[in-house]
């Protein structure tokens, strides 16, 4: 079968992927300048606090000691306690990156949604007025800065009209479903609390869009750029030869091949996605990963700053084997040799 | 319903008439097509060969409404196919008379059959869009055809993706394609340019022996002369956007008048004694930004006089023949002054 064919290499690479982030996330927390233990004690205690401090984090043992307990922790799924928090990394993780994928899918959703349809009327009708506001749209998008671009809607939907919630996941006074999935949309459905659903949705409204808008411009221009190749195709020319009517030709014949070179473009967004939820989460008090890791950063928290680098390079390794099984997908001549 | 054409193009598969044509440009209007008329009665095979750049295709394209929207301006005459006058027709309208009145199959088989879509898709939607048939049927009758064409295993074939097919089925795909819905028209542009030439012969027999059995017209458009005479009742000879000769293919092969179909057949190696030099026509097509004054091949002929460098020539003779050379047929007076450069 080709598709174990494709999957199993992955899934080994993901296992040399994963080791490699971790000997470099190790080191590095290692090089950069900072002490951990200094973070936690206190600016102004005293030498035998801080070394107690050390002998309690394992900081004072060999490098390479500390890097094999690191690994060995790793691979049962522990990836270590975090400084700040006190709490495992791998629960924390757990209760914030459910907020961010919630907010990522919604956001790739809205993107797709938008900016495949808008590619393809921009290319259709190139150089017309659509074409024309299609191509701007795209560009705000793409060159407008998130932070700027979501204080704009806070300000407009939030302050001025009040039609939309600018902050969190939930309204007060609403109480979250039963965490099953994490995703407050699916979880609030699941349970039929639809009180909980109708505040979600609204919620996730503004940085959902706010977060799709970058991309819907990226997908809009790739859209379009590839449906202008294929209508130039000499099998469009034989589809109108045969009479065949106008949005059949468009959406079966030569959509169909034009989304074929922009599938990697989506692997990338997916991406980017996460990358760009840092700012959106920022500016809506998300509570998601972005929140969490900014703030791990600022206190050097090693453990939180390792193992959400290890989970995002496993999501980037996952996001390219669903760009490879989408290519088999839309393209018969990779699935069928 | 159609808007119906007048009564007396009824016996006419496609009745071209004095069809002018351009491309407008930045610098100025490319004319590419200058007082075209082509007729092609029901059941006949005509062919239409020239260079590369003579307006064949286009002539074609136009009369299907397959050039690109807005890019061309048609500067006058009329085109009817089965009486339908296709130059007025709205895009809705033209594509109930593409694939059900006239099809067209074009060269290159390489990218002209959509490469994520099975062949049997590509035939049924063709087929449903024209006939009231149910999938089932469709299938039916694309299996039909598909056997016609010497396939074999159709029905294996329309599983497969045209990459699993060599260039001589896909090209044999098309056709069938074609003559899904029996159109009583068929347009064969280049149909076999990218083909070896073992294929060639096969897939213009298919053709051939396809539209005789069901007495549709065709009509074969190529650079290739050999080709044509083989296939067709009659053939026009185009230069430069302009219809230089046309007769019964036995006729002008035999006796060519117009110059410019003389050099043409001197050019091909098997009208020509062994050892001898092939001879090559020198120039080249004119710039139709700025032709030149008078008859376009002018520049070219060997025999111009005067009179060829300031007025146009037209199409002269009985319905049957037709020449537009000075020098042939009737005209006025040539004077013998300043002939032969």
């Amino acid at each position: 079968m080709a598709i174990t064919r494709i999957i199993i290499p992955r899934l080994v690479l993901l296992l040399f992927v994963v080791l490699g982030v971790a000997v470099i996330t190790f080191t590095i927390s290692h090089l950069i300048p900072g002490d951990p233990a200094r973070m936690i004690a206190g600016d102004r205690a005293s030498a035998e606090t801080l070394e107690n401090v050390r002998r309690n984090l394992g900081l004072d043992r060999p490098v390479v000691e500390q890097f094999t307990i690191y690994i060995g922790n790793l691979l049962q799924g522990d990836l270590g306690t975090s400084l700040r928090t006190n709490r495992p990394v791998a629960g924390d993780i757990r209760t914030f990156l459910p907020a961010t994928l919630e907010l990522g899918t919604v956001a790739l959703f809205i993107a797709i949604c938008l900016g495949v349809p808008l590619g393809v009327l921009s290319a259709v009708y190139k150089d017309g007025p659509i074409d024309q506001i299609a191509r701007t749209v795209s560009v705000c998008g793409i060159s407008m800065p998130v932070f700027w671009f979501g204080l704009i809607l806070i300000y407009l939907f939030y302050a001025k009209f009040q039609i939309l919630p600018g902050s969190g996941r939930l309204a007060m006074g609403i109480v979250a479903p039963e965490r099953i999935t994490g995703f407050l949309l699916i979880d609030s459905l699941l349970q039929g609390r639809f009180d909980a659903f109708r505040s979600a949705v609204y919620h996730i409204i503004l940085p959902g869009f706010v977060l799709a808008f970058a991309n819907m411009g990226v997908i809009t221009r790739q859209i379009r750029a590839s449906m202008l190749d294929v209508l130039q195709e000499d099998y469009i020319r034989t589809a109108r030869a045969s009479g065949l009517r106008k949005g059949m030709i468009i959406f079966n014949y030569a959509l169909r091949n034009a989304l074929i070179p922009s599938i990697t473009l989506l692997g990338l967004a997916l991406g980017d996605l996460l990358y760009g939820a840092v700012l959106t989460e920022t500016i809506f008090a998300w509570p998601g990963m972005g929140t969490y890791v900014v703030t791990s950063i600022q206190t050097l928290d090693f453990p939180a700053i390792m193992g959400f680098t290890i989970v995002a390079s496993i999501g980037y390794v996952l996001i390219n084997l669903l760009v490879d099984l989408a290519y088999m997908l839309a393209d018969p001549q990779i699935r069928e040799v | 319903m159609m808007t119906t054409g007048i009564v007396e193009s009824r016996g006419q598969a496609l009745a071209i008439h004095n069809l002018s044509l351009e491309f407008p440009t930045f610098s100025g209007a490319i004319k590419a097509l200058d007082n075209v008329s082509i007729n092609v009665a029901k059941a006949e095979i005509v062919g239409i060969v020239g260079e590369s750049g003579c307006g064949k295709s286009v002539t074609t394209m136009a009369a299907t409404g397959l050039l690109p929207k807005g890019r061309y301006r048609v500067t006058g005459g009329s085109v009817r196919i089965f009486g339908h006058s296709t130059l007025a027709m709205d895009e809705s309208q033209l594509q109930d008379v593409r694939g059900k009145m006239v099809s067209t199959i074009f060269q290159e088989p390489m990218n002209a059959l959509n490469p994520t879509i099975r062949i049997g898709k590509q035939l049924t939607d063709v087929i449903m869009r024209h006939e009231e048939a149910s999938l089932t049927d469709a299938r039916r009758i694309a299996r039909d055809i598909l056997a016609d064409m010497l396939i074999g295993e159709p029905e294996r074939v329309m599983n497969l993706y045209p990459f699993e097919l060599s260039g001589g089925m896909r090209q044999r795909v098309l056709i069938a394609m074609a003559f899904s819905c029996n159109p009583g028209l068929i347009i064969a542009d280049e149909p076999t340019t990218a083909l070896d030439v073992t294929v060639q012969a096969v897939i213009l027999r298919l053709i051939q022996n396809r539209a005789r059995r069901t007495g549709t017209s065709v009509i074969f458009i190529s650079h290739n002369v050999a080709v044509v005479s083989q296939l067709c009742d009659r053939l026009y000879v185009m230069y430069a956007g302009r219809i230089v000769e046309q007769g019964a293919t036995r006729t002008v092969l035999d006796a060519p008048q117009h110059p410019y179909t003389q050099a043409l057949l001197r050019c091909l190696p098997e009208r020509v004694a062994p050892k001898q030099e092939l001879e090559a026509i020198t120039g080249a097509v004119p710039n139709l930004m700025h032709p030149p004054a008078g008859c376009y091949f002018q520049p070219r002929c060997k025999e111009a006089v005067d009179l060829c460098r300031s007025r146009s020539p037209q199409l002269e003779g009985a319905d049957g023949r037709q020449v537009a050379c000075w020098r042939r047929g009737v005209g006025p007076e040539i004077s013998e002054q300043g002939s032969r450069q």
